[in-house]
């Protein structure tokens, strides 16, 4: 889904793709990759997001097919999804509890 | 002719190691993703939404019990302990690591399996009936035949940049049981008056985006001539299909755009061509095949036990009423063991249940195995003498649900839960449609109804020939699920009708629901089966309980 749209502050984004080597899904965060998305960056700049797209397609050696992905300000302040697919992405399959994000709260315990 | 017969395993370790270099030279940076995802795409293996996915084929759905005890190994060693069957004979892996994959497909070459040409535009895994050679109504058993469309399909040079991707089917039954009519290409084995072999032959159907139901395009192909006409018919497809537009590629649209008529001319012109530089070695495999595939040397016993055990036990009787085929030999059976039980994600088949197939195919079962189309395993050869042992060993595992052919048995692709690009969920949707018509407790009294979920246009979960059909979509960033109804893979195919507007998540099992009710209300008696009396009254009533007008 590379849905091509400006960010801004009324429709901001985070850059996500993923991970090359294990395919999990990633998020951009200090121009380098997480695979909490709590902890994205959240862009609200067209120009800020320009440049930071730019970065991530530069780091083909990590990850594959950054894209643009439509965000909202939570009330904690930190990015949440706007679109089911998003959701399902930071969340893994509903089958099963599996993926990048079991593996992250199996090693926050 | 080309002989690449992927059971030469050094050949597919060969090819094992040239993954491994190209994965090499991906993570080293001397090869781009986009110079990458091709060669990867080559060797089965796709970006999913959460992971890699590895797609291995099993060559029309015959596999022995070391094979599958390989793809066990390669769930245990390498994924997360289970694989999915699909709906063409093949496995996925969800979770691969991309730097695991070569040393899956080395572990796959032991035993002669591979993931060529099960992705990109090139001939994939030939599909056949998943009761051949066993089934009571066989003309011939369709499998000799199979084999060697892979073996002339695989690496075969002119055919590896077709416009799109390109699907075959045979079939030997006295009934279709492999859907020929939704394949690129479809054969039907059959007699003629003289009584000589040959096949009836269909091109043009698909699924997807446009579902177009295939036309015969000869009535009687000499079985001699297959070889010859199959290349001529790709041939023809591969200078005339359309490169534009992708979904515009396939033998579906080059037939409907350019007349049956046209293409036939094409097709034979170019057959004559080809049936004259061929040399016969054709014939010579297809004899060396018909060994491979003999049948295995049937027992002539007793029954056994088996009448007094089905009359004491009602759980055996039941999955014996309901997950049993005709065998041609007597005193046997065909057995689907459904991967649908109750929480199962439809096709779903851990580690564990593949080697214990695998040993219950040895003690059981002439040592032979198939992954059929709607996402089960068929054991094609087991005595009735060994019925209930068998059943007592596959209940303690889980494995005797004796649901085939019913509401819970329920076709579904990998949906948004997995897929890249699903527009919505399947797999949720089809565990709760199982979990409620097993909680009415209704579903043997609804009988044989086939159910076929998936998440997008593409079709992976045939929705388009569910007698109930149910496709995911997103109407404005929710998921949405348009219902079809009437369609049929098996008797008289048929491509499912759209009664009208889609349905929230939420809303999708009481409309089912409201369908089977009216169903039961209006069948002429139990043997009336869904599809049946939807033929026999039309949509009408199924329409308006599904959009009643004071809702
Ligand atoms: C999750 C990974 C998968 C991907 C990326 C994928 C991709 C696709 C695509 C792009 C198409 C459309 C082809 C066209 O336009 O003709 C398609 C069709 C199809 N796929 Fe899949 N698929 C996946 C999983 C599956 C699974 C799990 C099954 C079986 C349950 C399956 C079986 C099929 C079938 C039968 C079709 C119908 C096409 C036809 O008849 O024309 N695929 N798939
Ligand atoms: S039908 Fe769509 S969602 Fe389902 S597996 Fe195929 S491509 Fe993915």
């Amino acid at each position: 889904m590379s849905k091509t749209f400006t960010p801004s502050i009324a429709t901001p984004a985070v850059i996500t793709a993923n991970d090359l080597r294990m395919g999990h899904c990633v998020w951009m965060r200090d121009g380098g990759w997480t695979a909490d998305p709590r902890e994205a960056q959240l862009f609200e700049d067209e120009a800020i997001a320009e440049i930071a797209m730019l970065d991530a397609i530069g780091q083909a050696n990590l990850v594959v097919g950054p894209y643009l992905a439509e965000a909202r300000r939570g009330p904690d302040g930190r990015p949440e999804p706007t679109h089911f697919r998003e959701a399902f992405r930071r969340r893994g399959p509903s089958n099963y509890f599996h993926g990048i994000q079991a593996e992250l709260e199996a090693s926050n315990v | 002719m080309f002989d690449a017969r992927p059971q030469h395993n050094e050949y597919l370790r060969h090819r094992a190691q040239q993954f491994r270099s190209q994965v090499a030279r991906r993570l080293d940076g001397s090869l781009t993703e986009d110079e990458f995802k091709p060669l990867r795409l080559m060797n089965g293996v796709y970006l999913q939404l959460h992971a890699y996915m590895l797609r291995v084929a099993i060559p029309y759905g015959t596999i022995s019990p070391d094979q599958m005890r390989t793809l066990a190994l390669l769930a245990e060693k390498w994924d997360k302990g289970y694989g999915h069957w699909t709906t063409r004979q093949n496995i996925q892996y969800n979770w691969p690591k991309l730097v695991d994959i070569p040393d899956m497909l080395d572990a796959l070459a032991d035993v002669g399996l591979h993931a060529i040409q099960t992705s990109g535009n090139t001939i994939r895994n030939v599909t056949t009936d998943a009761y051949a050679g066993a089934a009571a109504d066989e003309v011939v058993d369709p499998r000799p035949y199979a084999e060697l469309l892979r073996a002339w399909s695989t690496d075969h040079a002119e055919f590896q940049f077709l416009p799109r991707k390109f699907k075959i089917a045979i079939s030997g039954g006295e009934k279709d049981r492999a859907v020929i009519a939704a394949h690129d290409i479809g054969l039907r084995l059959r007699r003629n008056e003289a009584g000589e072999l040959g096949f009836q032959v269909w091109i043009g159907g698909g699924l997807g985006r446009t579902p177009i139901l295939g036309q015969v395009v000869r009535e009687f192909l000499p079985e001699a001539d297959l070889l010859p006409y199959v290349e001529a018919i790709i041939s023809a497809y591969n200078l005339a299909g359309r490169r534009d537009n992708k979904y515009k590629a396939r033998i579906k649209i080059t037939v409907a755009e350019r007349g049956l008529d046209v293409m036939r001319d094409e097709i034979e012109a170019e057959f004559l061509n080809r049936r004259a530089v061929f040399t016969g070695v054709d014939q010579d495999m297809v004899a060396e095949f018909r060994a491979v595939y003999a049948a295995p040397a049937f027992r002539n016993e007793t029954d056994g036990d088996y009448e007094e055990r089905r009359a004491a036990s009602v759980g055996f009787r039941s999955w014996t009423d309901t997950n049993l085929s005709t065998h041609k030999a007597p005193g046997y059976a065909s057995v689907m063991v459904t991967f649908k039980a109750p929480g199962q994600t439809p096709g779903d088949a851990s580690a564990d249940q593949m080697r214990l197939l695998a040993d219950l195919a040895e003690r059981y079962g002439h040592a032979d195995l198939r992954i059929s189309h709607d996402q089960n395993v068929v054991l094609p050869h087991v005595h009735k003498s060994d019925l209930f042992a068998l059943y007592s060993e596959l209940k303690a595992a889980g494995l005797a649900t004796a649901n085939a052919g019913l509401v819970s048995d329920i076709v579904a692709c990998p949906g948004m839960d997995y897929c890249a690009l699903a527009t919505a969920r399947s797999i949720p949707i089809a565990q709760e449609i199982a979990d409620h018509f097993r909680a009415r407790d209704i579903e043997d009294e609804i009988g044989k109804i086939d159910i076929r979920i998936s998440g997008c246009i593409n079709a992976c979960g045939h929705h388009h020939l569910g007698h109930i059909g149910i496709l995911g979509l997103d109407r404005a960033g929710v998921e949405n699920y348009q219902i079809t109804l009437g369609g049929d893979g098996y008797d008289i195919p048929a491509i499912g009708q759209r009664p009208g507007a889609g349905f929230p998540a939420e809303e999708v099992v009481p409309a089912i629901d409201r369908i089977i009710n009216t169903y039961l209300d209006l069948r002429d008696s139990a043997e009336e089966r869904f599809i049946d009396a939807y033929r026999r009254v039309g949509a009408a009533p199924f329409k308006a309980a599904l959009y009643p007008v004071n809702a």
